[in-house]
């Protein structure tokens, strides 16, 4: 790596970084040796002649490579019209005066820099430092659209060169961020380098069209055309819930019927649709808890409102918008007092926190965190519950969605206490944990080399947390469970897992909250749990 | 220089300050209301903000009283301004530059305090010549002293802070001209400051005659020399300076945490519906696809068509 980053950060002759494996953050036994690094895939040929591809060893998103300097020219421009909506009213209302503050006021003290996981996964690298992509940003920002720039801004604020070299740097980069906010909850100022991360990806989409195919195309635009980014019409979701039910009967001998489109039932339920097709246990056994406790739900089989994705949350503030009003839509339509939120970080925080000021007037239904009704539940005494039938070390990872930025903290603790005797925490814990390293949409990009990236250096430090928590017997035969109440989380724990032969060199299981609350109900056959779920 | 310009320059710097603040917080406070961006620990939270909780744990929680805790946000906020706590945790290193720095600085604007004391005194008719003994040594004394380590401590942090930022590669390839200049410009300040103080006779005496000069209005007094008059320019100047660039942290930071970072409120309809109702009638020009706002459709348009859905149906 150079020494001026930002001069280098132009020049399209050589690959901006790279990454060796050999700088990356030591792992914990059993991954201490050089036998047991994971050796990376290379991008192949034919991805590096369509895609561009210098910035690092990986694509996020995959920007095919324009054909002609003319085509080059006219996407930088375009990139400088989005850069100048982004900070008008009309255009950006819903966060221009955290990203104005933002912009205006970084001491470059580099205090978030030991926050961020990625950065001291990577054993440093200057291009995933917190602070890098957004000095990219201001630099572009204050020589190129403020009066007297040229001069006066690239001696307040540095010079770098705008050419489709940085555009195209600047785009991927804003894609090798989590947006777990972490940083921000350090810098003592309280600039926030998540948020413009946040907003450099809404620039691209919204003005560009640029984005990734797994998020837009195969995302958002998915739940909006089909109803769920999984694809599942609402025939063939109701058909794989009556699927779920049935062996949710076999697996624990009580009969469950999940309601569907229940006028004026007190709880609209919302799971992420990811848990149907992938872990349908959480889904079931949610049904389970419900009916047991005597809550009044259902499920609605409006179109993206029975998915509780919405993948807008990470790049582009319309797609956000369109899916947060289907599902209060949904809830309107049904009359319920309240919509809870499955297990889904994202889910939780777009509905809960972000959709707040987008949901006004009849839209505005209450919405709470199912982890909170679940703490009620078990709270009050209403599940006989059998603790000792989930007498397995047990640890507890914080969704940054639903901790950092959302403050919900002790009700799943209350319940993992209370019902797992062999519970242990995972430090640094509750608002300081974190990011699985599948956050902001990773977990389910995939393409090219991605997951080498995702395993090797987001997920690193979650990993490094998870084997030091069971670190008293890491031994394939003792049954671990890593609890994780958000299926993006899981997402990236079920690959990530198999990434590192977890389960078989540590006998690490990962799953819901539900599923370690059926598993000890005593009204329930035992052994919900089936460790064969790895 | 004549006394009347360097009064003038003072007075001009002075309105600079506050012209700069009351102009960027109305432009702050003018934007509009953003989506909620909160980040816990949310130090108005009670109880809860030990943990870092929140309101949104409780079961139905719109129907429970909002608890929000003054206190609480003393509790982080003096702390974080007056010993900048999130460095301690998270940067020591830096903080070993950056505190003496503030503090410094915190310590020179008390001090400034004592000088407007003095002088309001002096106006009075109290006897403030440095002979007079008393409680007026006493504050003479203290002035002195407080203003004297205000200056070293800030001298010393900007030395740290410079030697930092051309020597760190953290900090090297991020630093610009300005951060240097701003490092200098204080360091030179501070410098002006010191030389008063211990090279020039009676310094808080002169000192406190400048400032009464300008309570006064008295255009035409001469300053006690010309290290008195340096020291009163480059500290006008820095006055005027430090609000215009990034440095206006030191009062921007109050919205940074209060409407940003700690603004947790739940929307319960009324004025903030309203607002953003007026919100959702701006005029969208973002180009991309799926939004082709052209500056024609509005928010409220753009949020509720579907051009996923309508592109199937219309094949």
């Amino acid at each position: 790596m150079s020494r001026n980053i930002f001069k280098d950060f132009s020049n399209p002759d050589k690959q901006l970084g790279h990454i060796d494996p050999k700088d990356l953050m030591p792992l914990p036994p059993p991954y201490d040796t050089d036998e047991a690094r994971k050796v990376w895939k290379e991008l192949d040929e034919s991805a590096r002649e369509k895609f561009e591809t210098n910035l690092d060893d990986t694509i996020g998103i995959g920007i095919p490579k324009p054909e002609t300097k003319e085509e080059e020219q006219e996407l930088v421009r375009k990139f400088l019209s989005g850069l100048e909506k982004l900070f008008t009213k009309e255009n950006n209302w819903t966060f221009l005066q955290p990203l104005t503050l933002s912009m205006e006021h970084c001491a470059k003290c580099q205090t978030c820099s030991d926050a961020c996981h990625i950065y001291e996964a990577s054993g440093n690298n200057e291009m995933y430092r917190p602070s890098c992509r957004s000095e990219v940003l201001r630099r572009i920002y204050f020589k190129y659209l403020k009066p007297g720039g040229k001069f006066f801004g690239k001696w307040q604020h540095g010079d770098i060169e705008l050419n489709w070299t940085t555009v195209q740097r600047l785009a991927e980069l804003a894609y090798r961020c989590n947006l777990c906010r972490r940083c921000a909850q350090t810098c003592p100022i309280g600039v926030d380098n998540g948020l413009i991360g946040h907003e450099i990806r809404k620039l691209f989409s919204q003005e560009m069209g640029i984005s990734a195919k797994e998020i837009h195309e195969d995302g958002s635009g998915l739940q909006l055309k089909v109803g769920s980014s999984t694809g599942m019409n609402d025939l063939v979701l109701k058909d794989n819930i009556e699927f779920i039910d049935e062996d949710m009967e076999d697996l624990t001998g009580i009969k469950v019927e999940t309601p569907w489109d229940k006028v004026g039932a007190d709880v609209l339920l919302i799971h992420n649709a990811g848990e149907i097709l992938a872990w349908p246990e959480n889904p079931g056994a949610f049904a389970v808890i419900l009916e047991a406790a005597g809550i009044s739900w259902t499920l609605s089989s409006e179109l993206a409102a029975y998915d509780g994705i919405n993948y807008g949350l990470w790049y582009d503030d319309a797609q956000f918008a369109r899916v947060a009003i289907k599902h209060a839509q949904a809830a309107k339509k049904l009359g319920v007092k309240k919509i809870v939120l499955g297990e889904c970080g994202h889910a939780h925080k777009a509905l809960t926190v972000i959709a707040d000021r987008v949901l006004t007037g009849d839209l505005n239904i209450p919405r709470e965190s199912a982890l909170t009704l679940l703490d009620d539940i078990v709270s009050s005494g209403r599940l006989k519950l059998d603790p000792s039938r989930n007498d397995f070390p047990v640890t507890l990872h914080d969704p940054c969605n639903m901790v950092r930025l959302m403050g919900i903290v002790e009700p799943q603790r209350r319940i993992v206490r209370k019902i797992c005797p062999q519970f242990r925490e995972m430090y640094p814990k509750g608002v300081d944990n974190y990011c699985c390293g599948g956050g902001s949409g990773f977990a389910i990009m995939s393409r090219h080399n991605f997951t080498d990236w995702r395993f090797n250096i987001s997920g690193r430090k979650k990993m490094q947390q998870i084997l030091n928590a069971f670190a008293d017997d890491l031994s394939p035969e003792t049954k671990k469970y890593l609890c994780a109440p958000c299926s993006n989380c899981k997402g990236q724990f079920r690959d990530m897992i198999t990434y590192y032969d977890a389960w078989e060199k540590c006998g690490i299981l990962y799953g819901g909250l539900v599923e370690l609350i059926v598993n000890c109900m005593e009204d329930a056959k035992p052994n919900f749990i089936d460790w064969e779920w790895h | 220089m004549s006394p009347t310009i360097l009064h003038l320059i003072s007075y001009v710097c002075v309105v600079v300050l506050v012209l700069a603040m009351v102009i960027k917080s109305k432009k702050i406070l003018s934007l509009p209301l953003h989506l909620r961006w909160e980040l816990y620990p949310v130090a108005h939270e009670g109880k809860k903000a030990s943990y870092g909780g929140s309101f949104m744990e409780e079961v139905d929680w719109w129907t429970k009283p909002r608890h929000s805790s003054l206190i609480g946000e003393l509790k982080v906020m003096i702390p974080e301004i007056l010993f900048l706590k999130a460095l301690w945790e998270s940067n020591r290193s830096h903080w070993v530059s950056s505190f003496p720095f503030h503090f410094g600085l915190y310590l020179l604007v008390f001090t400034i305090f004592l000088f407007i004391a003095g002088a309001v005194m002096g106006i009075a008719g109290v006897d403030m010549t440095a002979e007079a003994g008393g409680f007026v040594g006493v504050l003479d004394s203290a002035t002195g002293v407080i203003g004297v380590v205000g200056l070293i401590l800030t001298a010393l942090g900007s030395i740290g802070l410079l030697v930092r930022r051309l020597t760190d590669q953290q900090y090297a390839p991020y630093t610009t001209g300005a951060d240097l200049f701003n490092l200098l410009f204080f360091l030179a300040a501070m410098v002006a400051g010191l030389y008063v103080a211990f090279l020039t006779e009676n310094g808080v005496v002169a000192t406190r005659g400048y400032v009464q000069s300008l309570i006064t209005f008295d255009l035409g007094a001469q300053t006690a020399g010309t290290s008195v008059t340096v020291m009163v320019l480059l500290f006008s100047l820095l006055v005027a300076y430090v609000p215009l660039t990034h440095m206006s942290h030191f009062f921007t930071k109050y919205f940074m945490y209060h409407h940003i970072r700690w603004d947790d409120t739940p929307n319960y309809g009324g004025k903030a519906d309203k607002t953003v109702a007026e919100y959702l009638n701006y005029k969208v020009s973002w180009d991309a696809p799926h939004i082709k706002g052209g500056g024609t459709k509005t928010w409220a348009e753009v949020a509720t068509e579907n051009p996923f859905q309508e592109k199937e149906e219309s094949k």
